[in-house]
């Protein structure tokens, strides 16, 4: 997931100059974020922890209201000596830091840390004035665009959804807003953005768009802009800039993962390739041509990025089951098949039950999490699924960006709508082949009754744990069992009093995130934290095996939780065959293996005649 | 492209039913509902589908329902392919009208646009079908926004002339307009001269059933209750 392939232009040589802090009051806002701007071109790796520290104190403040302790594994637990063992950690990240940046945290593929090269001493009052006059033009685009709804009746969006869309940008409740995204493409063209109409907003994208191609003149790539409230974040995949500018705290390496899911997202509609060539025939193409009625789709995968940690954890949380049922059901997958087929995938109340998956396919690679998570958001969002069965083109962005499946979508139990059937193919002709093989899959589990034992199974209660204090936890094994490369999965029991309310919810995955952020800092990766909190103690712990976070209640001493943690560990052992996709079962779907797989992962005919071109 | 009914699944296929006496037929026909996003395909479909009004998200792909409709002595499964309005997904599209008996052209009566974006979804399928083996409908949809109205009647009368349509407004959301859509037969009768079903021995019989075919469709559009 947070494989970035952005090339560091900071590697050397990094220039550094003092933003014009003074030059500009009028647009005080804009001076500060430059003056944090400046914070973040770092010519040392002194200064860089210097800025690391100033970023985790308020995020700390935040979470922990009164005190916050950490440390690693083998220190000892003495807490009069936290405070000590703090700056000694400090200081010992701090010498291997430049050293260590790119190997310690290889899943995040190099250093994530902020760099602007300003050589002009200048380019900051340039930047002010930009943005200063772009805030005066969009106040003006505001009331106009209000005033004539009829100038975008061609790309009007079907009312149903008009409520984000039609947010007056001008105001404070939008600014309040914990997470903005805003994605718009390198002629400064608005594409999306989650709140308030792109029309709207045109002209603060321009300013976005300014701001990154002045730091690409100077061979550069802005990544991030830190600001007291705000962290602003910037992502260039080919010719789209994705940018979050989020309040929640996240660190900057979870933010940019989540604008990668939505640059995924929108590849799994129109194809890597397609976005490319359309740019290239034409450089201020409007994309919302083509994304006109996936808002929708957009706006739910990123408020499933904010509610669901499956996400955070590039993992997919599948439905707990007794292993013998999901056996059974899997067979039913196994047996209904027709050539081309790739994929058969049966999802019960959002999430996944059973992942079957055609022989060749599963030696070439391996279905992504967010790969799934994409189709699970696609499959959410649209509520046009219910009516009848539904058959579309769709890439999955992180096995072949070039290329479309074919999906198959059709729910097994209307009209409640909660077990989904998906099947992929890779052959756009096969709807009705297809359509068959869920009629067999259907009559299957008549017989056997599957479809009402499905509707009984559902998440656990942390109290099937027994462990006292244990409040939640979230816990991803990697490469369950050992070495057999399959799918990445967590499980987590439900969110039980005091976590039930939205509120109190999205309390514990802030604090969730927090000590994930911490786990992952690609700066000083941590393996364990005990962080005790206001109202609950929380050990994120992190190993070779498995990767695990747990919430305690606030009265625990760290020695229950060690002894709660390891009955935990021996709990989920002995569940593993209900809580996880043990041995995902394959099918052989052509007779001539190599074939099937050329045809699944290069199907470029199709992305050179989808017609895109014509329609310009 | 319908005479190719064999190589399509779609095709007709007479089958026997025990049930009654004498032989009952089912024959396929499939329907697509084509035309921009937001003029109500899916709303057509649907209240085809289940006679109820469902105000729906934008469609992805595209969605396949049928409904089995009897009469006389046949009965019809009519496949209803409902394409994604999105710019997005033309490029499939042509996969669902191929071999379609009936394609429904979908425009929203209250916005022009759509009516233009009609106009050029019927060069497209021009271009894919074989002139007489698909049956076109243009269809001004959203009859109940006619205060909002920014195509009249007339235009979309002109239209269908112009271009051998049988052209109809309807409303998915109420269900009106029953009467006007009460069919001039002349146009019916243009109608049946397009072969159902490839082979030519069951031609007439099927003239029959086309004419029942034909107003039961109409009779969905329009969302007369059965």
């Amino acid at each position: 997931m947070e494989r970035d392939s952005h090339q560091e232009g900071e590697a050397q040589g990094v220039n550094i100059c003092d933003p014009p802090n003074e030059s500009n009051p009028s647009a005080d806002t804009l001076a500060t974020s430059l003056s944090l701007l400046g914070n973040h071109m770092f010519p040392d790796p002194v200064e860089k922890n210097d800025c690391s520290t100033g970023k985790d104190d308020p995020a700390q403040s935040l979470l922990s209201g009164v005190k916050a302790e950490e440390q690693h594994l083998d220190a000892e637990p003495r807490p009069n000596q936290v405070a000590n063992m703090e700056t000694e950690e400090t200081a010992c990240s701090n010498s291997s830091e430049c050293q260590n940046n790119t190997s310690t945290q290889p899943a995040n593929g190099g250093t994530e840390d902020a760099a602007i090269n300003n050589d002009q001493s200048d380019s900051g009052e340039f930047v002010v004035t930009m943005l200063a006059k772009a805030k005066l033009e969009e106040q003006g685009l505001g009331v106009k665009g209000r005033s004539s709804p009829l100038l975008e009746a061609g790309t009007q969006e079907s009312p149903a959804f008009m409520s984000h869309r039609e947010e007056d940008v001008t105001a404070d409740s939008w600014r309040q807003h914990r997470k903005h995204v805003f994605v718009l493409s390198e002629a400064g063209k608005p594409i999306y953005s989650r709140y308030g109409s792109e029309e709207a907003l045109s002209s603060t994208m321009g300013v976005m768009m300014a701001l990154v191609s002045f730091v690409q003149s100077g061979d550069n790539i802005i990544r991030s802009v830190y600001s007291e409230q705000h962290t602003v974040v910037f992502l260039q995949k080919g010719p789209l800039v994705l940018v979050c500018v989020s309040s929640s705290r996240q660190s900057e390496q979870q933010l940019r993962g989540e604008l990668l899911y939505v640059y995924y997202q929108i590849i799994s509609m129109l194809t890597q390739a397609s976005i490319s060539r359309i740019f290239e025939h034409k450089k201020n193409y409007d994309l919302r041509r083509l994304l006109a009625g996936s808002e929708k789709i957009l706006d739910g995968l990123l408020n499933l990025v904010d509610s669901d940690p499956s996400f955070l954890l590039v993992a997919v949380h599948c439905l707990p089951l007794a292993s013998s049922l999901r056996d059974s059901i899997s067979q039913i997958l196994q047996k209904a098949i027709t050539p081309n087929l790739v994929f058969s995938i049966l999802i019960a109340k959002n999430q996944l039950l059973t992942i079957v998956q055609e022989k060749t396919v599963i030696e070439d690679t391996r279905l992504e999490p967010s790969d799934v998570h994409l189709l699970l958001n696609l499959i959410g969002a649209s509520s046009a699924f219910q009516a009848g069965e539904i058959w579309t083109p769709i890439c999955l962005p992180l096995f072949n960006p070039d290329c479309y499946f074919y999906a198959y979508i059709s729910y097994l139990d209307p009209p409640e709508c909660t077990v989904c059937l998906l099947l992929l193919s890779t052959d756009k002709e096969a709807f009705y082949a297809v359509a068959e093989c869920k009629r067999k899959i259907e009559e299957a589990m008549v017989a056997q009754n599957s479809l009402s034992l499905i509707a009984k199974a559902q998440s656990y209660s942390v109290s099937q744990v027994g462990v006292s204090d244990l409040r939640h936890f979230m816990y991803k094994p990697f490469d369950v069992p050992d070495n057999y490369r399959q799918l990445s999965q967590f499980t987590s029991p439900e969110m039980e009093a005091p976590y039930s309310s939205e509120e109190e919810k999205m309390r514990l995955l802030d604090l969730y995130r927090y000590m994930h952020s911490r786990i992952h800092s690609t700066s000083r990766p941590l393996k364990l934290i005990y962080h005790v909190a206001e109202r609950e103690t929380l050990l994120a712990w992190v190993t070779s095996k498995f990767e695990l976070y747990t919430c305690f209640s606030p009265l625990v001493t760290k020695a229950c939780a060690i002894t709660a943690i390891t009955k935990l560990l021996r709990w989920i052992k002995k569940e593993e065959d209900r809580l996880f996709i043990r041995y995902p079962p394959k099918y052989s779907t052509t007779p001539n293996p190599s074939k099937s797989s050329r045809s699944g992962k290069s199907d470029q005919q199709d992305s050179t005649d989808n017609g895109f071109l014509s329609l310009l | 492209m319908g005479e190719n009914v064999q190589t399509i699944p779609g095709g007709a296929q007479p089958h026997k039913d025990r049930t009654l006496n004498r032989q009952v037929r089912t024959l396929r026909v499939k329907m697509v509902l084509l035309g921009s996003s937001g003029v109500g395909k899916s709303s057509l479909a649907v209240r085809f589908a289940k006679n109820e009004f469902r105000d729906t998200s934008p469609t992805v792909g595209c969605a396949f329902l049928t409904q089995v409709v009897h009469v006389s002595d046949a009965s019809l499964r009519f496949e209803i392919w409902d394409t994604a309005g999105q710019e997005k997904y033309h490029s499939v599209t042509p996969l669902y009208y191929r071999g379609a008996h009936a394609a429904l052209l979908v425009y929203d009566i209250s916005k022009r646009e759509t009516f233009i974006r009609a106009q050029l979804w019927l060069k497209e399928l021009e271009k894919h079908y074989i002139p007489g083996s698909t049956v076109i409908f243009l269809i001004g949809n959203k009859g109940d926004l006619a205060w909002d109205r920014q195509v009249s009647v007339q235009e979309g009368q002109n239209l269908a002339h112009e271009k051998g349509l049988s052209f109809i407004e309807t409303s998915a959301l109420s269900g009106d307009q029953v009467n006007e859509l009460l069919l001039d037969v002349g146009k019916i009768q243009n109608i049946l001269k397009v072969p159902l079903d490839g082979s030519r021995h069951q031609t007439e019989y099927l003239t029959v059933n086309r004419i029942n075919a034909h107003f039961s469709l109409m009779y969905w559009i329009s969302g007369v209750k059965k």
